[in-house]
This record gives C-alpha cells, structure tokens and sequence, in this order.
C-alpha cells in the first residue's frame, strides 16, 4: 500500500476533495438558484394575499398576484417614492445602512427593532378601480426573535382585514398559535384607531369582554404566550403610529377626500 | 444472515444508533414535534448518512490519516448543503421549519461516527448498506418519539385531527409540554427502556457498585 502521509499525498488529496466538494455545491446552487427564489416570491405573496384574504385555494397564487400593487413609500413623508425600483429595495439592506434608515430611541423602539428603514414596500389591491385593501408589511420582537408578518386593512385605513405572520421563532402550541387559523380569524373586523385617531388595537390578556366598548379595539390573548401577545400589540403600535405607517395612512386620507 | 442483511437490520434494533449508541440526540429532540418535518429529516439525514459513507469508502485507501477528520467533515458538509438546496428548491415549506436542523445534520454524530467506524475499513457497498441502515435505525426511533408527541401534544397524527383540541372547539386540552423539545428526553427514555426490556442483552453492567455506607452501619452498632 502506498504511503498517504507524506505531505505530497496530503496536499493533493486535501485540494482536490475542496475542488471536487466546491464544485459540487457551486452546481448545485446554481442549478437550483431560481426554484429557490421562485419559492421564496411565492410564499411572500401567498402571505400577503392570505392577510387581505383574498387567498383561494383553487386560483395560482401568481394569478391572483397581479391585482396587487406593490408600492415603495417614504415612511417619514407617508408619499409614494417612485425613485427606487421594487427590484432593488431590500428590506434587511434598507433597515440597516445608516443612509437608508434611522436609529430608534429606547423610547419609540416600542417593536424592539433598534433601526427602522426609511422606506418600506406596501401593497394595494384595487377592486376594479376603486381601493380594496392596504397590506403593511410589520415586524417585531416576540419571544425568541423578531415576528415578521403582514396586516392588512380595508380601505377605511382602520378596520382590519387580516394579519398574517410568514416568520417567528415562537415557541410551537404556545406563542406558535400566532399562526393558528382560528385565533388570526378574530383579527377579522377589528380596529386600530379610535374616532380621535389613538391607537387603540390591543391583544389582552385572557378572553375580550365582548359588552365592553373597547371591544372592537382588542383581541384575545394567546395562553401561556404573554410575552408573544404583548409583542403583537407591540409592533402593531409601532408600525401604525408615526414612526411607521402614520404618515402613509394620512396621507392616502387625505388622497381619497380628494378623489371624492 | 448473510453479512449484507445483518450489516442493514443490525442498526435497527440491535444496534441502534440512538438507544444503544447514544447518537444524534440533538436532533431527535429538536425536530420530532411533528410527524412530517420528522420524515423530511429522517430522509435528509439516511441521504447523507449513506453518501457520505459510500463516498469516503471509496477514497479510504488514499485518506493520509493526519487529516481524515477533515476529509470526512467536508465530504458530509458537502452532502448536506446539497440536500439543504435540494429542499430548498423542492420543499420550501418543511425547509423553512427545519431551519437550521438541516445545516446541522453536519454535526450529527451518526453520520461522523459511521464514517470513522465502518466507511474508513470496509468497501463502498457494505458502507452505503451500513449507512443506510444507520439511518434507518435513527428514523424508527425518531419516527415513535413524533407519532407520540404530535399525538399528545396537538392532538393529531401526521396533520390528521384525532382528538379535537380545546382551541379549535373540541374537547382535548392540548399537552403543551409535548411540543416542547425536552419532552423527547422522556419518550428516549422510556423507549430505551422498552427495548431493553425486550432484548435484554442490551443492559449494560453497571460501571460501580455502591458500597455499603459505612456511616449507617456505625449508627446501626450505636
């Protein structure tokens, strides 16, 4: 048998199992790149469209895509940014490059995000020509780690359509019913503002009292997941007050008395 | 039996890799919730287990031992970032739940210890078969710890409802201790227990004796 342990022996054996291995996954990366990402798009929008609940199970959910618009809009003014195209907006990229973002002060950070992006995607879905639902994207901390989801609203801008969450670290059965149909279903109907404009929308503690006028405001909490509930109401604070959506949701107000 | 089949069915239950030879805990606690993640990984898991001990097989005569550690880890990374891809692109969903699971298939002692045990002194068809039958070994005992712990825990065998928990309006009240991952320590537990209940050449004999405490007999005197 030859001698493997010489340093010759070593250093091919050592180069050419990289080059095989490295080539191997490049391949594969390669070869499989656009299934991957066409995966990723789908689960975004079927997440999306489950939130304005317009997701059926018989239509592609691409086909049902195209009556959605996504728009970038600037979250300090709430206008339309048409200045980045939607193929380079990035959230992640946005969120942290101090030119695109700002830093949160520990007194506005109610959503546990440390920056928040400068811009922001949202998607609007016209029925015909007149507008059927907002879809806001929102993000916060839970338990384990930051929820990611979307909330949809009717074109009120304070009723709630549906939220969805497409990623959480959730502890399963407990803060993981986050996902469960039945308790995203309350969300259905609900409201975020009061006619003075507070935000109001809360998920509480326990079951709602349903005689009580703050009813339409709350939520059901989750059992045993207090701290994921918590955040919920969290983020959705954040995201609709004036350092998120606020001034987006102005201003598509102040657009539709004008249409009219 | 002949070599082939004793070589396949051994780690099933006379040899298995987690109830005798303690292996790949870590990943029959963290991904045993539900019984369809628990298939996906039991299949990534024989998939690599099975390459990667075909593959060092077959350049064992030409591993310098000096860096064979190193050669068998890349091989395995390799194979697992191909099936982490391969899942990606074919099964986003249980891609998404198993997260991490997968990457770490890297560290699951299985994979390493067959690699290093059996594929580094025995031919590229015994090892694949020995590989195979590792994984299956792991499979069994993943696939029992999460047929309980969906049953108990939410209610329900491979996404089929059973017992209609409490939150969706039935009337089982949901184990929340099952979900979590700790639980399957018990269910190991208890399934060790059965097996060697059941084919008794597996007990160990204790390490130690405990003496008798001196102390007690003084008292006992006194």
């Amino acid at each position: 048998m030859n001698n493997n342990d010489t340093i010759r022996k070593t250093l091919i054996v050592a180069v050419s199992l990289c080059l095989v291995c490295s080539a191997l996954i490049s391949f594969s990366a390669v070869e499989l790149r656009d299934l991957q990402e066409a995966n990723k798009t789908l689960d975004k929008q079927s997440k999306i469209l489950s939130a304005a609940g317009l997701l059926d199970e018989d239509t592609d959910v691409t086909e049902l895509f195209q009556s959605i618009e996504a728009r970038i809009v600037n979250l300090e003014t709430g206008e339309f940014d048409s200045e980045i195209s939607l193929t380079d907006y990035e959230e992640s990229a946005f969120s942290r490059d101090p030119a695109t973002s700002i830093e949160l002060t520990s007194e506005n950070d109610i959503a546990l995000l440390k920056r928040r992006e400068n811009f922001q995607t949202v998607y609007l879905h016209y029925d015909v020509d007149s507008l059927n639902a907002v879809i806001l994207p929102v993000r916060g901390y839970g338990l384990w780690g930051t929820m990611k989801g979307y909330l949809a609203l009717e074109p009120d801008l304070k009723t709630i359509i549906g939220l969805e969450f497409f990623d959480h670290k959730e502890t399963p059965g407990l803060g993981g019913e986050i996902d469960n149909p039945k308790w995203k279903s309350i969300w259905k109907g609900k409201e975020v503002y009061s006619d003075s404009g507070d935000i109001l929308i809360s998920v509480i503690k326990g079951s709602v009292d349903k005689s009580s006028t703050l009813a339409k405001y709350q939520v059901d909490g989750l059992s045993g997941a207090t701290i994921t509930s918590n955040g919920v109401t969290n983020l959705l604070s954040f995201w609709l007050g004036d350092m998120g959506y606020g001034p987006l949701i102005d201003q598509l107000k102040q657009s539709e008395v004008k249409d009219v | 039996m002949s070599k082939a089949k004793e070589v396949l069915l051994n780690p099933i239950f006379n040899d298995n890799p987690i109830a005798l030879q303690i292996l790949g805990i870590c990943s029959a606690l963290a991904v045993t919730g539900n019984l369809y993640i628990t298939l996906i990984m039991c299949v990534a898991l024989t998939t690599v287990v099975t390459l990667s001990n075909l593959s060092v097989s077959l350049i064992r005569n030409h591993i310098p031992t000096n860096i064979r550690i190193i050669v068998q880890i890349s091989i395995i990374a390799t194979l697992v970032m191909l099936v982490d891809e391969v899942l990606q692109a074919f099964d986003y969903e249980s891609s998404k739940t198993l997260s991490v699971f997968v990457g770490l298939i890297v560290t699951n002692c299985i994979v390493m210890g067959r690699a290093e045990a059996f594929a580094m002194k025995n031919g590229p068809l015994m090892s694949a078969i020995d590989g195979f039958g590792n994984g299956l070994g792991y499979s069994v005992i993943l696939i029992v710890i999460a047929i309980i712990r969906e049953f108990v825990g939410a209610g329900t065998f491979y996404g089929i409802e059973i017992m209609p928990l409490t939150t969706n309006g039935g009337w089982y009240l949901a184990n929340n201790f099952f979900l979590t991952p700790a639980s399957s320590f018990f269910i190991i537990g208890f399934t060790i227990w059965a097996l060697r209940q059941w084919k008794t050449e597996q007990i160990e004999e204790p390490e130690f004796k405990i003496s008798k405490n001196s102390l007690e007999g003084e008292k006992g005197a006194a």
